[in-house]
């Protein structure tokens, strides 16, 4: 399709090919650059790997039809995850600029895209952060031997258990109870947890010290946080694969069901979870871009980029379902133990005469003989695919059904002490990308004098959000962060997302892209990048943001609550009408931002259209970049 | 005389029949798990097994009420089962026919839990004493939560990283700072000269002109 819209100026506001090779070779301008390859690949698959492969791809993966759900992840990996990547990759390095820069070039109507971005980047930086100090209060409790949340602790008196812990479990307690210190509900807001502002006051200043100076620290950083996961992936592998049942858990993955692929909620969710494990449309990618050296390879990055992002989603899926195949078989075994002894205690059987496999046949016999009895021993059906299919997603998994496994394994402090720094890593690097998302534009605004540092801006981004997100350590914070999460990081990016593609291919215009991947890494984008671009990724965008939009909209919106009344199972409850607001706020703003942003520019032309025609030949890119040629030349 | 004797063992088993029955007021069960407790190294159950317990709990029973002095024989055992659980009384050594009561059995058997325990290899689990619930163990609880010592290595060292970070750009700026005065003198000269050099001779053409004009529409 070779639409177009007219975008008059456009090569006024960007640097031509020529401005950039003069750029390269004289190494002017003060944009920072990467130390070398391998910081800006770790950097960017930090950035896209993150927590959701940890514990959403996993969930999926098993619930819509185990091996069966690798065919839409893989036909959507190929066909939306890594043209979109390709396309923020190649046009961040081409204009050099972080995403409100790149989209005021391409046209200033799209500053809008821009400011999407970073509103959602702000956004979901807030709430993401305050998983990080969830994770980081685990993490220091985790330096004990027994954990804390291995026992419950006594009540009042020393008679027994506190209540809420024995009628639940001691992992629910402690995540509940002794961490969130939950609400029955969102508008009971309770107050500030101070071991919880405590917690986030760390991840803050942790994020910030690791952001001080932009890719220059965290260039470094990523190294580590990088890299660590993976190492302690396989630990947890080796460890997992030595474990009792953990075979079970991965067979229960992986076990194909291909009528799920004709549910089209698969293909939705397999859509969905592709686009937002590549953390696309926040802006951290096209500004990690925009460092590179003009001629480096983005089209190698982004096939690499999105095979390990493949490769990991899978790999920690079969780690995590090994572990949850072990804590299934552990409960599976307690269950049947007590079934077992309550049938020999009460019919005076000497031990080891039933045993699990001889359960069944001599419940039957007794149930013929003496029903009333078996009746009043309040026997329990102990079903592995249920122990199996418990909570999966989500903090759930980390914080509950996770840890419940590590208090079973020999050395629990020690596993759960490497999980922990394991998930840290893992938000940590995907956190660098949000703030990079945040700074850079804020930068690029002007919204702050020029002159104040990075280290300013960085750091008032770190304390603006951390006031914010006190919201969190509220005692109804965990209700509030489920909201954000469903809301505020959902449909803004695919928004945004659609309109990058829209920008890119038909208002920058799809010839003059691939005249400049041509220039930059020596060959035309081939006819797959071709029709994905042009056709393909925007169908398949509109396809999901249409859908998500319809199942969102219809079904009524509900959360669920940790009530004293229905332990231990959480309870749905709809929300108060305020909230209904508060979800317009977090996800109409970043998209509104669009359109509202267009109109603002539309009406500043149109009334200070006198001091158009002075526009500045200073404000060329070329002028600029002669500039500085010639300043460095006389320097 | 052998009919008296005769006749008084019979009444004593008798009595003791009727002293110890199952759901009796004043006695307790007891069952032992010990294949589950000790899996490959479980002994057996068998009399001397439970001439052992009998002692161990007379043993309890001395430790509680003091002066009185209790026999094997003042621990009554019936009702035995293959799952190894039985009802036991126990009699006061004063009057073979009266039983000490529960609350004092009850006392006697949780003050001196941890010795029967051991003396039979087992735990509070695997040797039950039913209606007799084990005193649990408080949770360990350290003065300063472990916590936030690992919070206070944490944020102490990450603060020292922010002030570390913090102070050597300071002083890269200043550095720069210093450089910046003597470029701005080498260019000031360098534009002297070319005025000068211009008025010399006109052939030559002045760029650093052209850009003050361009300066000037700013």
């Amino acid at each position: 399709m070779k639409l177009k819209l007219p975008n008059p100026g456009l090569d006024n506001r960007i640097p031509s090919h020529g401005d950039l090779e003069k750029m390269e070779k004289e190494e002017a301008g003060d944009r920072p650059k990467w130390d070398n390859k391998a910081q800006y690949l770790l950097t960017c698959v930090g950035f896209c790997v993150g927590l959701g492969n940890v514990w959403r791809f996993p969930y999926l993966c098993q619930s819509h039809g185990g091996g069966a759900f690798m065919i839409p992840f893989l036909i959507l990996l190929v066909l939306e995850g890594i043209p979109l990547l390709h396309l923020e990759f190649a046009i961040g390095q081409r204009l050099r600029k972080g995403s409100v820069g790149v989209w005021r070039s391409i046209n200033p109507y799209l500053t809008g895209v821009g400011i999407a971005s970073l509103i959602v980047s702000f956004l979901v930086g807030m709430y993401y952060n305050t998983i990080m100090a969830w994770i980081m209060w685990y993490l220091f409790n985790s330096f004990q031997n027994p954990l804390p949340w291995s026992q419950c602790p006594l009540n009042a008196n020393r008679t027994g258990l506190v209540e809420e812990c024995a009628r639940s479990t001691t992992v629910d307690y402690f995540w509940y109870r002794e961490t969130l210190n939950t609400s029955a509900d969102i508008e009971e807001s309770g107050g500030l947890q101070w071991w919880m502002v405590l917690a986030l006051v760390s991840a803050w200043t942790l994020l910030y010290v690791c952001c001080i100076r932009g890719i220059e620290t965290t260039g470094k950083a990523v190294y580590i946080t990088s890299t660590l996961p993976y190492v302690v992936l396989t630990i947890f592998l080796i460890r997992g694969l030595t474990l009792k049942g953990s075979v079970e858990g991965i067979k229960f993955l992986f076990t194909p069901d291909v009528n799920e692929l004709m549910n089209p909620a698969t293909w939705l969710d397999a859509g969905a979870q592709v686009f937002y494990s590549f953390s696309l449309a926040f802006g951290g990618l096209i500004s990690f871009s925009s460092y590179n050296s003009i001629h480096n390879n983005c089209e190698q990055d982004a096939v690499l980029i999105s095979i390990i992002n493949g490769c990991t989603s899978v790999y920690s899926a079969t780690v995590i379902y090994s572990i949850i195949g072990f804590r299934a078989t552990q409960k599976y075994d307690d269950c049947m133990g007590n079934n077992i002894f309550k049938l020999m205690n009460a019919f005076n059987y000497p031990e080891n005469t039933i045993t699990e496999s001889n359960y069944d046949q001599i419940l039957v016999q007794l149930n013929q003989t003496s029903p009333h009895i078996i009746q009043g021993l309040d026997l329990q059906t102990c079903d592995m695919q249920f122990f199996l299919s418990q909570g999966v997603e989500g903090t759930g998994l980390a914080f509950i059904v996770f840890t419940e496994a590590i208090i079973k394994m020999p050395f629990s402090p020690l596993w759960a002490v490497l999980f922990f720094i394991m998930l840290f890593c893992l938000g940590l690097s995907t956190m660098f990308g949000n703030i990079e998302g945040v700074v850079v534009p804020l930068q690029d605004l002007r919204v702050l004098p020029r002159t104040w540092p990075k280290e300013v801006f960085c750091g008032l981004t770190c304390l603006i959000s951390f006031a914010f997100g006190l919201i969190f350590a509220l005692r109804s914070g965990n209700y509030w962060l489920a909201l954000f999460d469903n809301f505020a990081g959902s449909i803004p990016l695919l928004v945004i997302g659609f309109c990058e593609m829209i920008a890119v291919i038909y208002i920058y215009g799809v010839d003059r892209f691939n005249e400049d991947i041509e220039f930059m890494i020596g060959h035309k984008p081939n006819i797959f990048w071709q029709v994905t671009w042009r056709v393909v990724s925007p169908v398949i965008m509109i396809f999901i943001l249409v859908f998500y939009f319809v199942t969102q909209v219809t079904k009524s919106l509900t959360y669920l609550v940790w009530d004293q009344e229905s332990f231990p199972t959480l309870e749905p409850r709809p929300y108060p009408s305020f909230v209904y607001v508060i979800i317009f706020i977090l996800a109409g703003v970043p998209s509104l931002a669009i359109p509202a942003f267009a109109f603002f520019k539309f009406i500043q032309k149109k009334c200070c259209k006198q001091k158009d025609y002075s526009e500045n030949t200073v404000d060329t890119i070329s002028a600029k970049i002669q500039m500085i040629y010639k300043n460095n030349v006389l320097l | 005389m052998f009919e008296k004797i005769f006749f008084l063992l019979c009444l004593s088993t008798a009595l003791a029949e009727q002293l110890c029955r199952p759901e009796a007021s004043d006695g307790y069960r007891v069952r032992l798990s010990i294949k589950t407790a000790l899996g490959d190294e479980a002994y057996v159950w068998n009399d001397n097994e439970m001439f052992l317990f009998r002692a161990t709990l007379a043993f309890a029973m001395r430790n509680q009420i003091s002066g009185q002095e209790f026999e094997v024989s003042n621990i009554i055992v019936c009702d035995e089962t293959p799952r190894v659980s039985f009802w036991f009384v126990v009699t006061s050594p004063q009057n073979t026919s009266q039983l000490v009561d529960k609350e004092s059995v009850e006392e006697a058997v949780r003050k001196s839990r941890n010795r029967i325990n051991s003396a039979f290899l087992l735990t509070d689990k695997t040797l039950e004493f039913i209606g007799i619930p084990p005193t649990l163990a408080a949770p360990v609880n350290p003065d300063t939560p472990p916590w936030l010592i690992v919070f206070g290595l944490v944020m102490g060292a990450v603060g020292a990283g922010i002030i570390v970070l913090l102070a050597s750009s300071v002083v890269q700026k200043k550095r720069k700072n210093d450089e910046k005065p003597d470029d701005e003198e080498i260019d000031e000269e360098t534009r002297v000269k070319t005025v000068e050099n211009s008025a010399a001779s006109e052939g030559i053409y002045n760029r650093s002109f052209s850009d003050d004009e361009r300066f000037t529409h700013m």
